[in-house]
């Protein structure tokens, strides 16, 4: 018996019209069509979205945690970068 | 009881997706893995979930004081009325998944016929079911491919269980007489002219997954006249342990 485990992916749902897909996990499977039915039974039973994404973990580049320093912190002094100073209509949600 | 063919049509209807449903909740922590161990206890509580609208209505029409759970749980291994294929035991995972799709394939049809019933209540369910019953098929079809089509070990394996199960394939399209009386009403469907369509459709798939198609002209039969094969026993001894160790309790 093969003892080599399925690739991993990683999984993003739209939980409904008008939102964006948000990164829920991830699972393993051997090729997308498997992975998107995973996904559909692992993340979605419980009515949680109407849209599935799924990409092969291996295919995400990420930041190295190492490089946060230069990476991130400049940001965290720049508040004028902040749209903080206007007053939002009550009509517009999700911002 | 009014219509005691009703209430014996509604029940082998019920019967199948309930022992089959139980076969498939025996994987629960046991899969094969997480992912796939999640899909089949999906698969089990939507068939559930169907058997207690069936049981529900059944129990209407019974009308003897007996409630949903009392009919699916209490009943002796000869008052069962499903078909030998959904009791067949979880060997392996390759006989797990030829079970479901040989029984998924004449599920689709059945209830795709019994949308069209006399009776609303039960054309009302199978339009529900329906839908949980095309992705069954989607699953199990995807994984008849996957192993027939895929290592040399995997398709053996299914080809093993495809052998195995072809003899209770036939049984699909038996009529009882309550089926015969129902399908003259105009409320049950006629399996018969189902068959035509099933072995079209297991062929074409099992040809893609480059299975062989048993060649056997010897059927199993009984389960639909409650006489079971060996296995119904023991899972009748799971599914009730609760009730008859402890009656009538709930939680």
């Amino acid at each position: 018996m093969s003892t080599k485990n399925w690739p991993l992916w990683e999984v993003f749902v739209r939980s409904k019209n008008g939102l964006e897909h948000r990164h829920f996990g991830s699972l393993h499977a051997a090729d997308a069509e498997m992975a998107l039915e995973n996904a559909r039974d692992v993340y979605t039973r419980r009515n949680e979205g109407i849209s599935i994404w799924v990409v092969e973990s291996k295919n995400i580049t990420a930041s190295n945690p190492e490089h946060n320093g230069e990476m991130f912190e400049p940001a965290q002094d720049k508040v004028y970068r902040h749209p903080t100073f206007y007053e939002l209509p009550d009509e517009v949600k999700y911002m | 009881m009014n219509n005691t063919n009703l209430y014996h049509y509604i029940l082998g209807i019920a019967d199948n997706s309930l022992i089959l449903g139980q076969r498939m909740g025996e994987l629960c922590g046991h899969g094969p893995s997480l992912e796939t161990d999640i899909a089949c206890t999906n698969i089990s509580l939507d068939l559930f979930g169907q058997v207690r609208s069936y049981y529900k209505y059944a129990a209407k029409i019974a009308n003897d004081g007996r409630t949903e759970d009392d009919i699916a749980m209490l009943r002796k291994e000869r008052d069962y009325v499903n078909v030998l294929l959904a009791e067949q035991p979880n060997t392996d995972f390759a006989y797990t998944m030829a079970r479901h799709f040989l029984f998924d394939v004449y599920h689709f049809l059945f209830l795709t016929e019994l949308q069209k019933s006399k009776d609303l209540t039960l054309a009302a369910i199978a339009t529900k079911s329906l839908k949980e019953v095309s992705y069954h098929q989607r699953f199990s079809t995807d994984w008849i491919k996957r192993l027939g089509d895929g290592t040399e070990e995997s398709h053996q394996k299914m080809q093993n269980a495809i052998n195995d199960l072809w003899t209770y394939t036939d049984e699909l399209f038996h009529q009882t007489d309550a089926d015969k009386a129902m399908v003259a009403e105009g409320i049950g469907v006629d399996v018969t002219k189902l068959k035509a369509a099933y072995y079209e459709k297991v062929n074409a798939i099992l040809e893609e997954a480059t299975l062989s198609i048993p060649e056997s002209k010897y059927f199993q039969k009984g389960g639909k006249i409650g006489i079971h094969t060996e296995h119904m026993g023991y899972l009748l001894t799971e599914l009730q342990y609760m009730q008859r160790t402890y009656p009538n309790m709930e939680w």
